[in-house]
């Protein structure tokens, strides 16, 4: 790009300089000497907020010295260049900085005597105690969402797709595209409301998945949906000429050729909802010891252990948090590089 | 002859009949699944309603216009929770809306391939941290860092209402609505980069090759060719982060002070959002307390559901079609 440029406005180039390569980086340099020296009258400090600082004379730096040597147009597209480059490291540094903080706290008691422990008889001045409870509660209630959700969204992402074309159809994607943007915790209030208080069930791991499968179904819906449209016609009117029905076709084509996009759309799904806290806050009642079973009594979950840690001002129950929280964040990048992973070996999604 | 004509006849017939039989069959369970979303939705709206009611019915002062949240004495109000609902989510979108706008068009006009892949998929990563970690890390991370940001901007910006500090001391700098604002704008801009990166990516190359043709610098390019046809997805994708804004509970929970009092001053120790407010009151609340939390739940319900409409509205209209399921 930079060499066609140079090379075909010539013309330009008589007109107005260009920079040189160095001219560039010795704006930054003197970008980042201005900030050094800012930082140092104003009393300034924090390593994040000098590279930020930094970054934004930079591209105002380049702006300007662009501006002088090569004209206004190319000053503008210089700014805009640097300027999304900006954005992208403002937002890499974040998560750059969570992923490094977990890591840094939660190592200090993540270890297998935390994750095969659980929190019974242990105080807040305890520094023993783990997770294993709510790693437990965590799974079970997760299973149970995608044991509702996952049929019953495959069925509604056929109906769209395959019996779709009528209003009623249009209605029901139209609304699985609002369902993605109900709240978490509104899902859960929804379960209390229903669940727990109307039909007056007990607070239990079984009413917290009710609220994830909630959260869930429209996830799946919507990779599926993708997924089973992106399955070629040919290969349905192969089946229908053999005289297949379309059902059959459904469940015996269809289904079997996107399931690769499926699984990695649920794994996706599993991802998003096994971290969720507020619905789970609300309704599984929440408990230190182990509850295998998640239909009768209180179940504890691993992200409101997190939550329940954090609020705490005990510097043990805030290493218990940090723990926790890198132990959540270990499934969740599990689950989404094996969903990425299968990606690859994907044909339908390659293409 | 005739006889063998028949049964052939008569068994397809059979075979159709079951294959008619199974057909129908299939397509009203996958019909009864699509009707069991529309109750589904019905009956949050039912239930919330119907649950609410009793909290509404003897509520001694307005619900809209009151400020105070303590249902044990019968007093409770919407103003302070909408107001800052509104106020950190707005503030998270003009945070967050420039950068994942800029890291969207980075990735898909100016990163090479090989790059651009790894970026989006660390920007989705970004999207997949729990919203519970973002918390935890608000908590003991950036709030303490934010403090030195806050200084400056009382001392600086303190003219503006927005930005000042009426009791003056450096320590108050704690648990804040600009905190809360910061951590949302963070856990939105990766859902904005990514949608936002799908829109631009369906941009018809033919148009940026166009103008590039023409001479057109690479801004110019992205400027004539590639935001104008995206327009509507970008305004669809502010949306809905903005929705995601509005509905963030756990993270907000615990980088927010929890005093529902509307004020201007963002940087003092005041604020709670509805959803913040059900997370921390809840353990608290008796059954008439719940039945308030629920009708605080409610409000936040439409306004999500009113939000979401429009960003549906909006890519419906235009008939394009955003592919992301973030």
């Amino acid at each position: 790009m930079s060499t066609l440029t140079s090379g075909s406005l010539q013309a330009e180039g008589i007109k107005h300089g260009s920079l040189p390569k160095w001219a560039i980086g010795a704006t930054v340099v003197g970008a980042i000497a201005v900030t050094v020296v800012l930082f140092a009258l104003t009393g300034f400090a924090g390593r994040a907020d000098f590279l930020v600082v930094a970054a934004i004379l930079s591209v105002v730096a380049i702006g300007i010295v662009s501006w002088q040597v090569e004209g206004k147009r190319k000053a503008v597209d210089r700014v805009a260049t640097s300027g999304a480059l900006l954005a992208l490291v403002l937002t890499l540094l974040p998560l750059g900085f969570v992923i490094g903080y977990v890591i840094k706290e939660g190592k200090t008691r993540f270890n297998g005597s935390f994750l095969t422990h659980s929190m019974a008889n242990v105080g807040p001045l305890a520094s023993n105690g783990g997770v294993y409870h709510a790693i437990i509660g965590t799974l079970e209630q997760v299973l149970i969402a995608s044991v509702i959700s996952v049929p019953l969204g495959l069925l509604v992402a056929v109906y769209i797709t395959e019996y779709g074309g009528n209003a009623l159809a249009t209605g029901v994607r139209f609304l699985i595209d609002v369902m993605t943007g109900i709240p978490s915790i509104v899902a859960g209030l929804f379960v209390l409301a229903f669940w727990i208080i109307a039909l007056n069930q007990p607070f239990t791991g079984f009413a917290g998945a009710l609220a994830l499968a909630i959260l869930e179904l429209p996830i799946v819906v919507r990779t599926s949906e993708e997924m089973i449209r992106l399955v070629p016609s040919a290969l349905r009117e192969a089946s229908y000429a053999l005289g297949v029905p379309k059902w059959k076709t459904v469940l015996r084509i269809v289904l079997p050729t996107a399931s690769t996009g499926i699984t990695t759309g649920v794994m996706l799904a599993i991802a998003r909802v096994i971290g969720e806290t507020a619905p789970v806050l609300l309704v599984v009642g929440g408990n230190n010891f182990i509850n295998n079973n998640p239909f009768s009594g209180a179940q504890g979950s691993l992200p409101l252990f997190i939550f329940q840690n954090a609020l705490t001002s005990s510097t043990f129950n805030v290493q218990r948090a940090w723990a926790a929280a890198l132990t959540l964040i270990l499934v969740v990048v599990v689950l989404y590089v094996a969903a990425r992973l299968l990606t690859r070996r994907n044909a339908l999604a390659r293409r | 002859m005739t006889s063998l004509s028949t049964t052939p006849d008569s068994a397809s017939l059979r075979a159709g009949r079951s294959t008619q039989r199974g057909e129908s069959v299939f397509r009203r369970l996958t019909m009864a699944a699509g009707v069991m979303v529309l109750v589904l939705l019905g009956a949050i709206a039912v239930f919330l309603i119907v649950k609410a009611l009793p909290a509404l019915e003897h509520d001694k002062v307005s619900f809209w216009t009151t400020q105070e949240w303590s249902p044990e004495t019968r007093v409770f109000g919407i103003a302070a929770l909408l107001f800052w609902t509104v106020m950190t989510s707005v503030l998270a979108l003009v945070m967050a809306l420039p950068v994942g706008l800029g890291v969207a068009v980075y990735i898909t006009q100016y990163a090479p391939r090989r790059i651009a892949t790894f970026l989006g998929y660390a920007t989705d990563l970004l999207a997949a941290v729990p919203s519970v970690v973002y918390g935890l890390w608000g908590l003991i991370f950036l709030l303490p860092h934010l403090v030195g940001t806050q200084m400056f901007l009382s001392k600086w910006f303190g003219w503006i209402p927005l930005f000042a500090n009426p009791n003056g001391a450096a320590d108050q700098f704690s648990k804040s609505a600009f905190g809360a604002a910061v951590i949302l704008g963070i856990m939105i801009l990766p859902i904005i980069a990514a949608i936002n990166r799908e829109v631009l990516r369906q941009v018809d190359p033919s148009q940026k090759e166009a103008a590039l043709a023409l001479g057109a610098t690479r801004w110019e390019m992205i400027r004539m060719s590639v935001l104008p046809p995206s327009r509507p997805g970008i305004i669809s994708a502010t949306m809905l982060a903005l929705g995601r804004a509005l509905g963030e509970t756990i993270a907000v929970a615990l980088v927010i002070a929890n005093t529902p009092t509307i004020s201007a001053h963002i940087l003092t120790p005041v604020g709670a959002t509805i959803a913040s407010n059900i997370a921390v009151s809840f353990g608290d609340a008796d059954s008439f307390g719940r039945s308030a939390l629920i009708a605080s739940g409610l409000v936040l319900f439409v306004l999500t559901l009113a939000v979401n409409l429009v960003a549906r509205y909006v890519i419906l209209r235009s008939g394009t079609e955003e592919r992301s399921a973030v």
